[in-house]
């Protein structure tokens, strides 16, 4: 029993029991206890047009709504929360919701800077400053220092086990940017979403159908002949077969990248409601037992979710690298 | 939620976990047969339960 044990104990233990001393806040009187996290999950996993840090310290961000040919700018500040309604130049704005809806029944088109707006270009500086880095860590000599030391192992994975094997040593290097980028994209934001700061970019299915997207555009893109031969007129098989072959495969490339889209939205989504479900339970529960298991358990499944948030960003890459292959991998017919 | 939509649910599960059960099996066998394999078995296995989850997910996410 050395010291360091002994600290352990002493620090899980105070954690376990503070949660008897968990009280909820009944801010609208007479809400059941189930309805109120129910309500208080759905809004931590939408976007917000505020950054709120704790229940003092928060920035609006500015909202930018194009309303019939009208671009109005403001800050959702005049919102304060939701209670009131802005009115600039005629027309009245106000949130319902986390929507933002106008009086009189016009459609705003919404690209304000909402939370996950900022949070990726956060990520973006996060990561420029990062790569810069490691680059510049380069230019002495060939053994990196600093930021190279913690990525070099990294890239060079992925590099070695994921673009050459799949696209090829002739075409590798065209696409080594992006799946690098895709990678340490949603690594670093699957990571962030774990924290309590509140921010869920991926749990936005928005946020993954742009980078499916881009991953449709590349392999439609890069395609050679023998592809889309494979595609329309698969060769090997007898003639009737090609025609049923055809429109299924059509369908199939849509299918993959639309499966990519989904396969990462539903697991970052599926964790976060899960954790903070549990999370919950502490206030149900408010004796002893039942809170301590719960904050357990929701520790537990911290673990686990820091795993899925770096296989979900390597499934994304690998299966993003096999359908680069497939675009652009030379069939040798026999 | 009605009733058929949750017993669905739980046939989704039931599958992806037999079908991630097996290939997990699979992998061990392999493993024990070859401990030199160890690295790309792992690999291999971790993409194909992946792609089993993501069935899964989709069919849970549609209900």
């Amino acid at each position: 029993m050395n010291i360091k044990t002994i600290i352990f104990t002493i620090v899980i233990s105070v954690f376990s029991s503070l949660n008897v001393l968990a009280e909820q806040h009944m801010s609208d009187g007479d809400k059941d206890i189930k309805t109120e996290i129910k309500e208080t999950i759905a809004h931590h996993l939408m976007d917000s047009h505020d950054f709120v840090l704790t229940h003092d310290l928060s920035f609006p961000l500015p909202i930018i709504l194009y309303t019939d040919g009208n671009l109005d700018i403001f800050s959702s500040a005049n919102f304060h929360h939701g209670t009131t309604s802005h009115t600039v130049n005629g027309r009245t704005y106000s949130l319902d919701h986390g929507h933002i809806v106008e009086a009189s029944g016009l459609h705003p088109v919404d690209f304000s800077i909402t939370k996950n707006v900022t949070f990726i270009m956060i990520v973006f500086l996060i990561m420029l400053v990062m790569f810069t880095r490691m680059a510049k860590s380069y230019k002495k000599n060939a053994l990196p220092s600093g930021m190279g030391r913690l990525l070099e192992p990294i890239v060079l994975y992925i590099r070695d086990d994921i673009a050459i094997p799949n696209i090829g040593e002739k075409h590798y290097k065209k696409y080594m940017s992006y799946l690098l980028t895709v990678f340490f994209f949603i690594w670093i934001i699957n990571l962030f979403g774990l924290t309590p700061l509140g921010v869920n970019v991926t749990n936005n299915i928005a946020v993954t159908f742009s980078l499916a997207l881009i991953t449709y555009v590349l392999t439609t893109v890069s395609a050679n002949k023998s592809y889309w031969g494979h595609i329309f007129w698969m060769p090997g098989v007898p003639v009737p077969m090609k025609f049923i072959l055809a429109p299924i495969e059509l369908l199939g490339t849509i299918i993959k990248p639309f499966s990519l889209m989904i396969r990462l939205y539903a697991n970052i989504t599926a964790g976060h409601v899960v954790l903070m479900s549990i999370l919950g339970m502490i206030f149900i529960f408010k004796g002893w037992v039942g809170s301590s298991l719960s904050f357990g358990l929701a520790f537990a499944l911290s673990l686990l979710e820091l795993l899925v948030a770096a296989l979900q960003a390597y499934i994304f890459t690998m299966l993003s690298a096999l359908y680069f292959g497939a675009a652009v991998e030379d069939y040798h017919h026999e | 939620m009605e009733i058929p939509a949750i017993v669905g649910g739980g046939l989704v599960v039931i599958g992806a976990g037999i079908g991630i059960g097996r290939i997990g099996g699979s992998a061990l066998e392999a493993m024990a047969r070859q401990p030199e394999l160890t690295g790309k078995i792992q690999t291999v296995m971790l993409i194909a339960a992946a792609l089993i989850e993501g069935i899964g997910f989709a069919a849970l996410f549609a209900l």
